[in-house]
């Protein structure tokens, strides 16, 4: 869908599992789910948090990928790897920063969120934000987002020295621009 | 004896639960045909009653595709809705009446099945009177076949005895609201929820039970908006909540009367909207006097500065709301309950206005529609109340029959098994019930099902209940059939026809006007469609408090739902209700409700000394006839689980997964621990959509609300200890699931 964008909100998250049902249901890999739904520890807390391929400007999953399987179309979305390329060495389950691949074995290959370019080209939104209950994962115009949410989306993450840029967005409190939870960056240092 | 005809373990060897993962032709050949089908339609589950499109090709339902336009949800669904598709083409479809035998049940033809069944009734209504013969409905029936039940038991049977499961969902949620402003609907729409400034969820596991409301919530605190939580459990909507209130199970009115103490020793009431428009606050004012926060605290558990910040919050907001679901209505003090709630939005004149006022989060699907045209056992069609002599007249001349041919007041759902037990009532239809698993003290109904001497029933699977029938005639899945609901927004709603039944099953309604003919009584039920009836109940509808008479099937579609009463065609519907601050009683006020703090039926004491209570988990619904048949959602929450809080699990040496046996005076469940820091430590957990050894309504007693007759599910007495061998544990350390015979 033109000029639509993903947000995903995990503090929103139920933990209801709609989003895993929903994307099996997708046409593009009906039967097999992609989405990851982590609950944190359930002993302690009914926090949960959905997690979608974030589909990064420069995919890691790509880069490391030996065969050359792995594509990312021109609407920005990082597809599943290519059938007849793909030789299921996993190097793309191992190197991507979100650990969102998944390699399934019995069909030696790697499958992930496709955000169902399937249906985002027709004027569908992707099943799982569609369903989402509480909308932690949520697909729309980022002029809706900004109304609706006071939230600060961002798409900007610091792994290390890494800086990695996604199409996907994050929601983090007012204030903040990027995700960087290294607390060596917020300590004072004399050479400043 | 309707006892159940061989072993239980041969029985779900023929009829399921068996578990279906794909649609029909499996997930290769499932992809989009040519020639499918979308059937905009509702999910068949609970009362939030998504819109949803179904996915139809060669009468079979092969999946489903979110529909944006609802306004309900626009296209979000919980896990249930998602794979509720795969309860069509399921191999434990029943696809033939079915007569039982001595080694089981065998295939009949409807005529055999229909005639014994008329038959049977009959001569037991013979023998020993028409009120010896009972009939059970359910509130996930489209509101026509509420409406066709309830004429059906009082014209074609002549019996008292027609009552439904809304009986034992939130009963008492609509005894409070009658009582308190003479209609039993919610005031507001959802889409009020957002516009709120407070919002307090008592007694309600949003998350798992109504996941929907979830964005409401969430969007009500994206415009700044505060979420107070009341519950025993810290449920997933609590990791949002602004204050959380973990009151003691049983102690809501305590607990509400404490909040009302605050906000009346503070000022925050509005006395103008009381003396204006309000009867009866004199006493609940005196009665909160009595509830300061130190003795609210000592009472509930909760801390009194929190007490005090829910009253200031609450009090000091003209747009605040309250929603409540079963966790206090599920009380033998459940109107009490549900009425302080009521008496704290009145207090500070929060009704009838745009997010502002009290709410039931409604359970079944039809939980509002099923309960407004007949199929209680007190009423007749529209909300009208069955001893009112102009409803009677006025019903009775629709039906074309003298209002003093009209069977009086019958017994309630519990009642009626009470009924059974001391002979009184010899034999039952059923039909969108599975009592056996959803009422309480599991073992009390197993004894009154054995020993009917006749019991039939209507059904699509072969239910725990169903183990127990004579005939057993093969019905319809909500797709199969055309009519409205009423969601718990009070928004009526169009359940579109999908698919024909499969195989020799027949429609609900068919099979009901059907029995009617064979009892001689046809030319009352001269319906050849469920649109037949529809237009038959907007007639014997109108003019009463829940009035259809301007609702037409054309409309729901065009307009996406009405909002009654709709008393003619040109008129919008009602989105809220009081508006005006004119209220349904004959003096035009709303009524505070005198609601003290009452023991509940099953005290603690030193051998059951932690609280036990009961509820859902988000991918089963109700008594799982059909969830615990669809794959997908029986693998996310396979069994039953206690939770226990870990001070309390150290006290007994148990760790998560370890088994627990759960006792009550009636008996003992054995089901694996959770053990979790989200519970009460005097409090037990156990989710009921199971049936036999797991089945936590095993446990629960018997105790009714005095005026809404609903079981109190949600207070028992227990003890719990690590299990030990003897209690259902088989030698190789696997639970024993299955029922002896």
């Amino acid at each position: 869908m033109h000029g639509y964008e993903f947000y995903v909100d995990p503090s929103r998250c139920i933990g209801c599992q709609s989003c895993v049902n929903a994307c099996a249901e997708c046409g593009t890999h009906r039967g097999i789910s992609l989405i990851h739904l982590d609950y944190f520890d359930p002993s302690q807390t009914t926090g949960s948090a959905p997690m979608v391929c974030m589909h990064c400007e420069e995919p890691t999953c790509g880069e490391v990928c030996p065969a050359d399987a792995i594509k990312k179309g021109e609407d920005g979305v990082v597809r599943s790897a290519l059938k007849p390329r793909c030789i299921a060495c996993s190097n793309c389950v191992l190197a991507c920063p979100f650990g969102v691949p998944k390699m399934q074995s019995s069909l030696e290959l790697m499958m992930k969120c496709d955000m169902c370019y399937d249906r985002t080209s027709v004027g569908l939104r992707p099943m799982c934000a569609t369903v989402c209950p509480s909308q932690a994962l949520m697909y729309v115009h980022p002029d809706e987002a900004a109304k609706l949410r006071r939230d600060v989306p961002v798409n900007t993450f610091h792994f290390g020295n890494e800086v990695v840029k996604t199409k996907v967005f994050v929601y983090l409190p007012e204030g903040e621009d990027a995700l960087d939870v290294d607390v060596q960056n917020d300590i004072w240092s004399p050479e400043e | 004896m309707a006892r159940p005809p061989v072993p239980i373990e041969e029985l779900i060897r023929n009829f399921g639960p068996t578990l279906k993962y794909m649609p029909p032709g499996g997930w290769v050949n499932s992809g989009s045909h040519a020639n499918e089908t979308l059937v905009k339609t509702h999910c068949c589950f609970c009362g939030q009653q998504c819109g949803i499109q179904l996915r139809v090709h060669e009468n079979q339902v092969v999946g489903f595709e979110p529909w944006d336009e609802f306004p309900f949800n626009r296209g979000m669904l919980c896990p249930k809705g998602v794979k509720r598709y795969l309860q069509g083409s399921h191999p434990d479809r029943l696809l033939d009446p079915l007569v039982r035998t001595d080694s089981g049940f065998r295939k009949a033809s409807w005529d055999e099945a229909l005639s014994t069944t008329a038959d049977r009734l009959s001569s037991i209504q013979q023998q020993h009177g028409k009120d010896a013969v009972a009939v059970l409905g359910g509130a996930s029936l489209i509101s026509e076949k509420s409406y066709l039940l309830g004429k059906f038991a009082r014209l074609a049977l002549g019996t008292r005895h027609i009552d439904y499961n809304g009986r034992l969902c939130m009963v008492s949620a609509g005894t409070a609201y009658k009582l308190a402003f003479g209609v039993d609907r919610n005031p507001n729409p959802w889409s009020d929820i957002p516009e709120a400034e407070v919002v307090l969820v008592a007694g309600s596991n949003i998350a798992a039970c109504f996941p929907i409301t979830t964005d409401y919530l969430w969007r009500m605190r994206d415009n700044g908006g505060k979420l107070i939580v009341v519950d025993p459990r810290r449920t997933p909507i609590c990791r949002k909540a602004d204050l959380y209130l973990p009151v003691k199970p049983g102690m809501d009115t305590a607990l509400f009367s404490g909040i009302l103490h605050v906000v009346l020793r503070d000022g925050l009431h509005d006395r103008e909207f009381i003396d204006k428009y309000t009867t009866g606050f004199d006493a609940v004012e005196e009665y909160a006097r009595h509830w300061d926060p130190a003795r609210t605290a000592e009472a509930t558990g909760v801390k009194p500065e929190s007490i005090e910040k829910a009253a200031h919050w609450f009090g000091a907001s003209r747009r605040a709301m309250a929603l409540h679901a079963r966790g206090v209505e599920h009380h033998s003090h459940g109107v009490e309950n549900v009425s302080s709630i009521i008496n704290l939005c009145l207090a500070t004149g929060n009704i009838g206005r745009k997010g502002s006022g009290p709410n039931m989060i409604t359970g079944q699907g039809n939980g509002q529609g099923g309960r407004e045209h007949g199929q209680k056992c007190d009423q007749l069609p529209g909300q009208r109340h069955l001893e009112d002599p102009e409803a009677r007249a006025y019903v009775g001349g629709v039906w074309g029959v003298p209002p003093e041919s009209l069977p009086h007041v019958g017994y309630t759902a519990l009642e009626i098994f009470e009924a059974i037990h001391r002979g009184e009532i010899k034999g039952l239809l059923s039909i969108c019930f599975n009592p056996l698993v959803s009422l309480p003290d599991a073992g009390y109904i197993r004894e009154a099902l054995n020993k009917l001497e006749f019991f039939g029933i209507i059904d699509f699977f072969l239910s725990e209940t169903a183990h127990h029938a004579d005939v057993v005639l093969a019905g319809s899945l909500q797709e199969e059939e055309e009519g409205v609901v009423c969601s718990g927004e009070g928004r009526v709603i169009k359940i579109n026809k999908a698919v024909e039944p499969p195989g020799n099953a027949r429609g609900d309604s068919e099979i009901i006007v059907d029995l009617a003919r064979r009892l001689g009584k046809g030319e009352y039920f001269p319906f050849s469609s469920t649109r037949e009836i529809f237009d038959e109940m907007r007639v014997a509808s109108k003019g009463g408090v829940a009035d259809y008479y301007g609702i037409t099937w054309e409309r729901i579609e065009k307009e996406l739902g009405l909002f009654w009463p709709v008393p003619s065609e040109d008129h919008p519907g009602t989105p809220r209700l009081f508006e005006n601050l004119v209220f349904k009683h004959p003096d035009r006020k709303a009524h505070f409700v005198m609601a003290e703090v009452r023991p509940g039926g099953d005290p603690l004491d030193e051998s059951y000394p932690l609280h036990f209570t009961t509820g859902r988990v988000v991918s089963q619904f109700l008594s799982g006839t059909q969830t615990r048949r669809i794959g997908p959602l029986v693998d996310q929450r396979p069994e039953p689980f206690a939770e226990l809080h870990p001070d309390l699990a150290a006290k007994y040496g148990i760790e998560s997964g370890d088994l627990v046996t759960v006792s009550t005076r009636r008996g003992s469940v054995t089901v694996p621990a959770l053990v979790v820091k989200t519970i009460r430590p005097d409090t037990v957990f156990i989710p009921y959509h199971w049936p036999g050894k797991k089945s936590a309504n095993v446990l629960t007693r018997r105790t009714l609300d005095p005026r809404s007759k609903i079981p109190e599910y949600k207070s028992s007495a227990c003890r719990i200890e690590k299990a030990k061998l003897a209690d259902g544990l088989k030698p190789n350390g696997e639970l024993n699931v299955l029922e002896a015979r």
